[in-house]
C-alpha cells in the first residue's frame, strides 16, 4: 500500500463526495486527477465498524448479577419454603458440581466431548448437503420451485414425530444421534445459502454474462463469494441448533456413547439438581461457543469487506 | 457552425469503419412495453456518439442492443467491434476484490495468462490514475474512484468500442467534470470508439463527435448534430460562446422532442 491512507468516514454509498486523501505513496499525478489535497489522512488504513463499537462491559455485568441474584431468590424459596432444593439448586452448588467436583466433572467433560463430535458431524454433513442443495437450487426456477419444498417441510415436520423412524430404521446409536443433528441444523444452512446465491446484483451478473463467462464460473467467482455473509449468517444460526439436535438426540437414542443429553436425563432422574443444571449450562455453553467460532471465522472470511457482526 | 445532419450523411463512412450499424431498430418487451421505434444509428472509428434523452426514453435499452444484452425485436443490428466496453451506472466491482484484482477480473474471465493479466491491469490502473490503489477495496474508494476502477476494468480488454450507460451520473458536478476529461483523453489515446448515454446534453457536446436526440418513448432518434470541435479538446471550450450555443440548440431540440 506503500503509506497510502484513504480517509473513509463517509459512507462509500455516497457517490464522489468522500474527502478520501491521497497519501505520499500514491504519487502526484492521482492526486491530481483525484483533486485529494495531502495531508489530513485519514488514520492508518480503513476506519471500520470496529472502532465504532466501543464496548461497556458495566452494563452486562450489572443485568448478569441481577440475574445470578434472582437464581438465589429462586433457590431459597425451593429449599426454604417447598423444601426441594434439588428442583432449583443454588448457583454456587451448581458451579461447584460443574467445575471441582472430579467424581462429577469427570463424566461431564467426557459427555461434552461426545456431543462436540455429533454436533460437529451432524454441522459438517449439514454443511454438505445444503450447499449442494442450494446450489442445485439456484441453477433453474424450475429446480428452486422443485425442491424447495422439501427445505420447507423438513423444517416443519416435528422431530419427535420421526425420531421413532430414524431409530428403526438406523439404530439407536451414533448415526441417528447425527442424523437428527442434520435435520435440525439443515434448514437455515439451505435457506440462507440459496439466499446468498440469489441475491446477486444484476448489474453483476451482467458484467459477467457480458464476457460470456459459464454457469460455473459465474458461481464460482461472483455468486459463491456474494453469498458469504448470508451463508455465515445461516452456519451461525445452524451451529447453534446443532447442539440442541445432539443433546435432543443423545435423548431418544441412547445406545454407544451418548453425550450431555443422557447426563441431564440421568442426573434428573437420580434427583442430583446440581448436577443437572450443570449439564445443562455446559450444553448452553457449548452452543455459545459455536456460536462465537463461527462468528469469528466469519469475520476473518468477510469482515474486510462486510460489517460482520 | 453545427449542423443536422440526416442518416444519408453517416453513410458516407467506409464500410469497415462501422463498428455498429442499426437500422429501423424497434424494441417491444414481452409485456407490451414499445422502448425503441425506428432507430438508425452508426458508430465508427473514431467517432464518440452521445445519446440524449431523459430518463425512460429506451436509451439504455440501445446500448443493452448494442451489448448483446437485450436482442432488438425487429430491425437490423450489426456489431462489426470485437472487443467491447461497457461500462455500467454503477462503477460494478465486487466488494470483496482489491482494486488490481477487480480490474483483473475481465481478463481473468477471458482467461489470458497471468503475466499479460498483470501488465494490462498495470497500465490500465496508470492510465486512470489509480497506480498506487492496488490493494485498497472499494469500500474504502469514493465514488469517483470507484468508477474510474470501472473504466480501468473495460480497458484491460483493449476495447475498439466503448459503451457507456449514464457511468457518471451519480457523481457531483466536480468529479463528473474531472472524469469527463479523462475520458477524453482515453478516447484520444486509445483510439476507441464510443457510445455514450447521457441526459446532460453539456457533457454530451463536450464529449461527442456527434450527439443524438431522443424522443420520449417509445424512443427515435429526431436529431442528429455533429459537434464541431477537435480533439484533443481544451476544458475551457466548456466556457465558449460555440460551445454554449450548440449546447442551447440541442437542448431547444430535446425540449421540441418531448413537448
Amino acid at each position: 500500500m506503500a503509506g497510502t491512507t484513504i480517509d473513509v468516514t463517509a459512507p462509500p454509498e455516497d457517490g464522489g463526495t468522500a474527502p478520501a486523501a491521497a497519501g505520499t505513496g500514491a504519487g502526484a499525478r492521482a492526486r491530481r486527477l483525484l483533486g485529494r489535497r495531502p495531508g489530513r489522512a485519514g488514520g492508518g488504513g480503513p476506519r471500520t465498524r470496529g472502532t465504532r463499537r466501543s464496548r461497556s462491559w458495566w452494563q452486562p455485568g450489572v443485568v448478569f448479577g441481577l440475574v445470578i441474584g434472582l437464581w438465589y431468590l429462586v433457590s431459597v424459596y425451593y429449599d426454604r419454603v417447598v423444601e426441594l432444593s434439588w428442583v432449583v439448586p443454588y448457583p454456587h452448588q451448581v458451579l461447584h458440581e460443574m467445575v471441582l467436583n472430579p467424581a462429577f466433572r469427570g463424566p461431564l467433560l467426557d459427555d461434552l466431548l461426545q456431543t462436540t463430535i455429533v454436533t460437529a458431524t451432524g454441522l459438517g454433513v449439514a454443511v454438505l448437503i445444503g450447499g449442494v442443495w442450494a446450489v442445485l437450487m439456484s441453477q433453474a426456477r424450475w429446480l428452486e420451485q422443485s425442491l424447495y419444498p422439501y427445505a420447507v417441510i423438513l423444517q416443519t415436520i416435528p422431530i419427535l414425530a420421526i425420531v421413532p423412524l430414524i431409530g428403526t430404521i438406523f439404530g439407536y446409536e451414533f448415526t441417528s444421534r447425527a442424523i437428527v443433528t442434520v435435520m435440525i441444523a439443515l434448514f437455515p444452512l439451505v435457506s440462507n445459502t440459496l439466499f446468498g446465491l440469489q441475491s446477486v446484483d444484476r448489474a453483476h451478473r451482467e458484467l459477467f454474462r457480458l464476457q460470456g463467462a459459464g454457469r460455473w464460473t459465474t458461481l464460482a467467482k461472483l455468486q459463491f463469494p456474494a453469498a458469504l455473509p448470508a451463508i455465515f449468517v445461516g452456519l451461525r444460526t445452524a451451529a447453534g441448533l446443532a447442539v440442541i439436535g445432539a443433546i435432543v438426540g443423545d435423548q431418544f437414542f441412547q445406545r454407544g456413547t451418548p453425550g450431555l443429553g443422557v447426563l441431564i436425563q440421568v442426573s434428573n432422574q437420580r434427583l442430583n439438581g446440581p448436577g443437572t443444571y450443570a449439564a445443562i449450562l455446559t450444553a448452553s455453553l457449548l452452543g455459545v461457543a459455536v456460536f462465537l467460532l463461527f462468528g469469528l471465522i466469519g469475520r476473518l472470511a468477510i469482515g474486510k469487506w462486510f460489517d460482520f457482526s | 457552425m453545427s449542423t443536422m445532419v440526416g442518416a444519408e450523411d453517416v453513410d458516407e463512412r467506409p464500410a469497415a469503419d462501422v463498428l455498429l450499424d442499426f437500422r429501423d431498430v424497434a424494441m417491444q418487451f414481452p409485456d407490451g412495453t414499445r422502448a425503441l421505434t425506428g432507430v438508425d444509428l452508426t458508430v465508427a472509428r473514431g467517432e464518440f456518439v452521445s445519446v440524449v434523452g431523459p430518463s425512460g426514453c429506451g436509451k439504455s435499452t440501445l446500448l443493452r442492443i448494442a451489448s448483446g444484452l437485450e436482442r432488438a425485436s425487429a430491425g437490423t443490428t450489426s456489431v462489426a467491434a470485437e472487443r467491447i466496453g461497457y461500462v455500467f451506472q454503477d462503477a460494478t466491482l465486487l466488494p470483496w476484490r482489491t482494486v488490481r484484482r477487480n480490474v483483473e477480473l475481465l481478463a481473468e474471465l477471458h482467461r489470458m495468462p497471468k503475466d499479460e493479466r498483470a501488465t494490462r491491469t498495470a497500465a490500465a490502473l496508470d492510465l486512470v490514475g489509480l497506480t498506487g490503489f492496488e490493494k485498497h477495496l472499494p469500500r474504502q474508494l469514493s465514488g469517483g474512484m470507484k468508477m474510474r476502477v470501472s473504466l480501468a476494468r473495460s480497458l484491460t480488454l483493449d476495447p475498439e468500442l466503448f459503451l457507456f450507460d449514464e457511468p457518471f451520473g451519480a457523481l457531483d458536478e466536480i468529479t463528473r467534470e474531472r472524469l469527463n476529461d479523462e475520458l477524453l483523453r482515453l478516447f484520444v489515446d486509445q483510439g476507441f470508439a464510443g457510445l455514450f448515454i447521457t441526459h446532460s446534453v453539456a457533457e454530451a457536446v463536450y464529449l461527442s463527435t456527434t450527439v443524438v436526440v431522443m424522443s420520449g418513448r417509445p424512443g427515435s432518434i429526431v436529431g442528429t448534430f455533429r459537434v464541431p470541435f477537435a480533439t484533443p479538446r481544451d476544458p475551457d471550450i466548456r466556457f465558449t460562446a460555440e460551445y454554449a450555443a450548440l449546447v442551447g440548440e440541442i437542448s431547444h431540440a430535446l425540449r421540441e422532442a418531448h413537448s
